[in-house]
């Protein structure tokens, strides 16, 4: 064991551990003309041989890095010279958004490369290898998640919005209940909200009698997107209750062809803010019976235990409230009510700006510090409306064995950048797996960063705007807008 | 000296502090900041703050770790002949002296029903039982209950003593938050004859108050009596769980955060020819996952949330109470209150004892507070009453306990358990000709 001290002790003249993906048609050539031409080059590497650039998924870099690799190498045939025409413009596409996501997770970008090297060109490989390996060694090993200390930060929360949050209008129910009451009769289930355990907590609801509609429940009271559900009534005809942020949800899974417009009816409901539950739940601990609840134009009013509490919208939202833009949804097939029109650029969300303030080792330290409580009910994974996997999910799969079960943090968080790298340009941002979330880890800012670097990448797009709009992820161009070619030597 | 003790809320650090001199880790409830707050059991060390809120994560970890190590072993190859290997296992049955304090009733009641299946069954589970010979667990009696508590429903109360080996109940005082320590087991009770803390004797008058009021506020319960059979027979009404379970997005959370499920899954890990070698885990699972039930050959028995949730609520309250003469339930709440689409077990069970025809008899209102017409008695510790833990106790039982009248009994290091009802014949024929109506096979 002496030889892991010195190495730890005297890092710049011992060898780091670096991991190499190499397309075989290519570079894993390029490495082998290198060597058959004796070329010196330092012995840091370990190859990994795949058929393609294209075939490397950014959970193996991201798996690698958190499991003790100190760099990692991704290199392809070069741009329009793929093997197999087009690999590796998908890889350009995953693997430049990884480089732009690992900072948020504390990772130092600098940690992964990829690049271009052909087969006939050993000395560029060599180039490539020799300053792939003097950036590590500057780097030094890379810090270990498990050796952070523990960072506890919490998110501020005093927001201005974009436009006034407020309840809404309290006439929009009964007009929505008559929408819904003419179109029922055609439909096989209409999806709203209704009272839950108490007339404060509301659940999803299945409208399908008259008697269930007048259970309808909306205003700040239409929490949950229940665009998840939809994917699970293939076939069926089902009405749908969509506040701006639910419907993006929906034109997602029409993008991606998970569901058939012809099978959704959609309510569009103005929308004024919603109440952030585990805030509320909060204020009011631990209580016994809500006696009156009181919404005004601006605030509900709760009496639990012959104790008054005040929740005005505007203080109590979830975070993605503030910063809405589209408050309706525009192509729906029935609104009901007039859209509020918004102007101003969306500020960055509060769980974001938060980890923005912090230096890599402190952002490594505070998702230790939370994600340690993570008991991996996946909630988070079950309540996203894009996560369409369900039962099939790479976290379960136990061959290949993508996660331990082992309940390191180091694993939990590994499950959040499968989910967040997964949902890359499909996320909509719509919080859900925050407000799912038991123990309250802020885990909407790692989509948030993402969304943040495909916007950056790929000139603005917002997922669940344009129901014909390719993912950016699925599709690809020869010549990037805002990709350099990294050529990189 | 009597055998309670006074600990005042200044004086928590220093009584954890020797506790932990003892050697022991000590699991306290501290406050998570986070977009809401949690509340989570971490090892407490000197300088610590320690809140005495309800946990949003039982401390059922305690004893059933989410991952533990069952087994590491290693494959040595021969190296004059390589075919030639062999394996060395190695046993990891670890544990540590552990105290979790300011748990709350129904988490240690948690832990009671977790003894059932991993210590008095047919096989004992060697890892389960390292850690609950350590352990001993201080639970803080609540001071009310609560919107999605339901402790007293399934035979429980905010001061029910199984699963505790202390209970400790809050009492005024002046300037300061003071608590009243009782023991309950032999293992309390040497640890606070052990303790410098001050005999609480002057005020287990109190105490007995307190306990009193916090039962007087509890909402007016249901009988759930007739839940196992009624439970039981809605087992081939497929139609009915899939109407309960619509909005069920088939998370784990509301096993994960259940202080009576103990459900694992066993997974090897590693590769044993390295130099690590390979190490068996197991984990919590969770019934509501796809995965708990498919087979290798890619049928699933439990293909819907419909089938998976018909699997939990009947497990608690049919198929458990059947085994064992209690429900797996104790009432916490956590499953209500965690879960991300307000599914709630207490309405699952009275509509299905409502579909198999079952009345709950709902008490009258004056019914609902027997605390406030019973005198206050100070506790007895002659009197021994041993705990009948059967299926919905009569108000007067738990009102017992509430006062205090739970003794160390003969069931000392035994959480308390009813004698009777293992797999009487009665039911177990019930079972059977429900099967056979249905013609469906029943995990």
């Amino acid at each position: 064991m002496s030889g892991v001290t010195s190495q730890n002790t005297n890092a710049e003249h011992s060898e780091l551990r670096i991991l190499g993906f190499l397309c075989n048609w290519c570079s894993y050539g390029g490495a082998d003309t290198a060597g058959v031409a004796r070329a010196t080059q330092p012995t840091d590497l370990r190859i990994i041989r795949v058929p393609c650039s294209g075939r490397v998924d950014p959970l193996f870099i991201a798996k690698a890095l958190f499991n003790g690799a100190d760099g990692v190498l991704v290199s392809g045939c070069h741009p329009r010279d793929c093997h197999y025409s087009a690999g590796n413009f998908y890889a350009r596409r995953r693997l430049e958004v990884l480089k732009h996501f690992l900072p948020i997770l504390g990772i130092d970008p600098a940690r992964f490369e990829y690049t271009w090297v052909s087969a006939s060109e050993g000395e560029r490989w060599k180039q490539v290898v020799t300053r792939f390996t003097e950036q590590i060694h500057a780097l030094g090993p890379a810090p270990k998640f498990e050796d952070s200390h523990p960072l506890h930060a919490m998110v501020d929360m005093a927001l201005a919005p974009l436009a006034p949050l407020g309840t809404g209008d309290p006439q929009l129910l009964s007009s929505v209940k008559e929408a819904i009451r003419k179109k029922l009769p055609e439909l096989d289930c209409v999806i709203g909200w209704k009272e839950g355990r108490d007339g404060l907590h509301t659940v999803p609801h299945f409208i399908r009698t008259e008697a269930d509609l007048e259970e309808l429940r909306i205003g700040p009271f239409a929490i949950h997107n229940l665009a998840t559900y939809l994917p699970n009534y293939k076939g069926k005809k089902i009405g749908i209750l969509v506040k701006g942020c639910d419907a993006k949800s929906v034109v997602e899974l029409l993008q991606e062809n998970l569901i058939k417009r012809e099978d959704v009816f959609l309510f569009a409901l103005p929308c004024q803010g919603i109440l952030d539950m585990g805030r509320v739940d909060q204020v009011l601990g631990r209580y016994q019976h809500i006696t009156s609840l009181k919404t005004d134009d601006k605030t509900v009013t709760v009496v639990a235990d012959g104790k008054e509490h005040h929740f005005p919208i505007s203080q109590y939202a979830p975070s993605k409230c503030y910063s809405c833009t589209s408050r309706m949804a525009q192509d729906a097939d029935m609104l009901l009510g007039n859209a509020t029109q918004i102007q101003g650029t969306p500020q960055t969300p509060p769980e974001l700006a938060m980890l923005d303030a912090m230096s890599l080792s402190e952002r490594m330290a505070f998702w230790k510090s939370a994600m340690d409580r993570c008991i991996r009910c996946y909630a988070c994974r079950n309540s996203c409306p894009m996560c369409v996997c369900r039962d099939y999910c790479v976290s379960d799969s136990r061959d290949p064995h993508w996660m331990s079960q082992s309940d390191a943090t180091r694993e939990k968080l590994f499950f959040q950048v499968i989910h967040t790298l997964h949902l890359a340009g499909r996320c909509t941002g719509c919080g859900e797996c925050q407000r799912s979330c038991p123990v309250g880890i802020p885990i909407l800012a790692l989509r948030q960063h993402c969304a943040r670097v495909i916007r950056e990448l790929f000139s603005g797009y917002e997922p669940g705007t344009d129901p014909k709009a390719v993912p950016p992820l699925l599709g690809y161009q020869v010549e990037e807008e805002h990709i350099k070619e990294r050529e990189w030597k | 000296m009597s055998d309670y003790r006074y600990l005042q809320e200044q004086d928590i650090p220093s009584f954890l502090a020797a506790l932990r001199a003892l050697g022991n880790r000590v699991l306290v409830p501290t406050l998570q900041k986070g977009t809401k707050e949690s509340v989570v059991f971490t090892p407490w060390q000197e300088g610590d703050p320690v809140l005495v809120a309800k946990a949003t994560v039982p401390a059922k970890a305690a004893v059933l770790p989410s991952c533990e190590t069952l087994v590491t072993y290693k494959k040595t190859k021969n190296p004059d002949n390589y075919a030639e290997t062999s394996l060395t296992l190695t046993e990891t049955v670890e544990a540590e002296p552990t105290v979790v304090f300011a748990s709350r009733p129904c988490d240690a009641k948690g832990i009671a029903i977790l003894d059932n299946p991993y210590t008095k069954g047919i096989y004992k589970d060697p890892y389960y039982m390292a850690k609950r010979e350590k352990l001993v667990v201080i639970s803080l009696t609540c001071n009310s209950g609560c919107e999605t508590c339901f402790c007293h429903w399934v035979g429980g109360g905010p001061s029910s003593p199984e699963g505790s080996d202390i209970l400790m109940t809050e009492i005024p005082a002046e300037g300061t938050k003071a608590y009243v320590l009782q023991p309950i087991t032999a293992k309390g009770k040497e640890m606070l004859a052990k303790s410098a803390l001050k005999d609480g004797e002057s005020v287990v008058a109190l105490m007995n108050e307190a306990r009193k009021a916090a039962f007087a506020t509890l909402s007016p319960k249901p009988d759930l009596t007739e839940a196992p059979q009624k439970v039981a027979a809605c087992f081939a009404n497929l139609s009915f769980w899939a109407q309960e379970t619509e909005r069920c997005i088939s998370c784990g959370a509301c096993t994960y955060f259940c202080p009576t499920c103990y459900c694992f899954t066993i997974t090897d890990e590693g590769e044993p020819t390295s130099a690590q070698g390979g190490r068996r885990l197991r984990s919590w699972d969770t019934c509501m996952s796809s995965l708990f039930t498919r087979e290798a050959s890619g049928h699933n028995p439990r293909p819907s949330k419909a089938e998976r949730m018909r699997n939990r609520v009947s497990h608690k309250f049919a198929t458990y109470p059947e085994n064992w003469g209690i429900f797996s339930c104790s009432g916490c709440g956590r499953c209500i209150s965690q879960c991300p689409v307000g599914l709630d077990i207490r309405k699952i069970v009275l509509h299905a004892i409502a579909e198999a025809g079952g009345t709950v008899h709902p008490p009258k209102q004056e019914e609902a507070k027997p605390a406030k017409a019973a005198p206050v008695q100070a506790p007895k510790l002659e009197e021994v009453k041993p705990a009948k833990a059967a299926p919905a106790p009569k108000e007067d039982r738990a009102e017992a306990r509430a006062e205090g009248k739970q003794t160390p009994s003969a069931n000392d290091t035994e959480p308390a358990r009813s004698p009777a009802p293992r797999r009487t014949a009665k039911k177990r024929g019930f079972i059977k000709t429900s099967l056979k109506k249905s013609g469906t096979r029943r995990r």
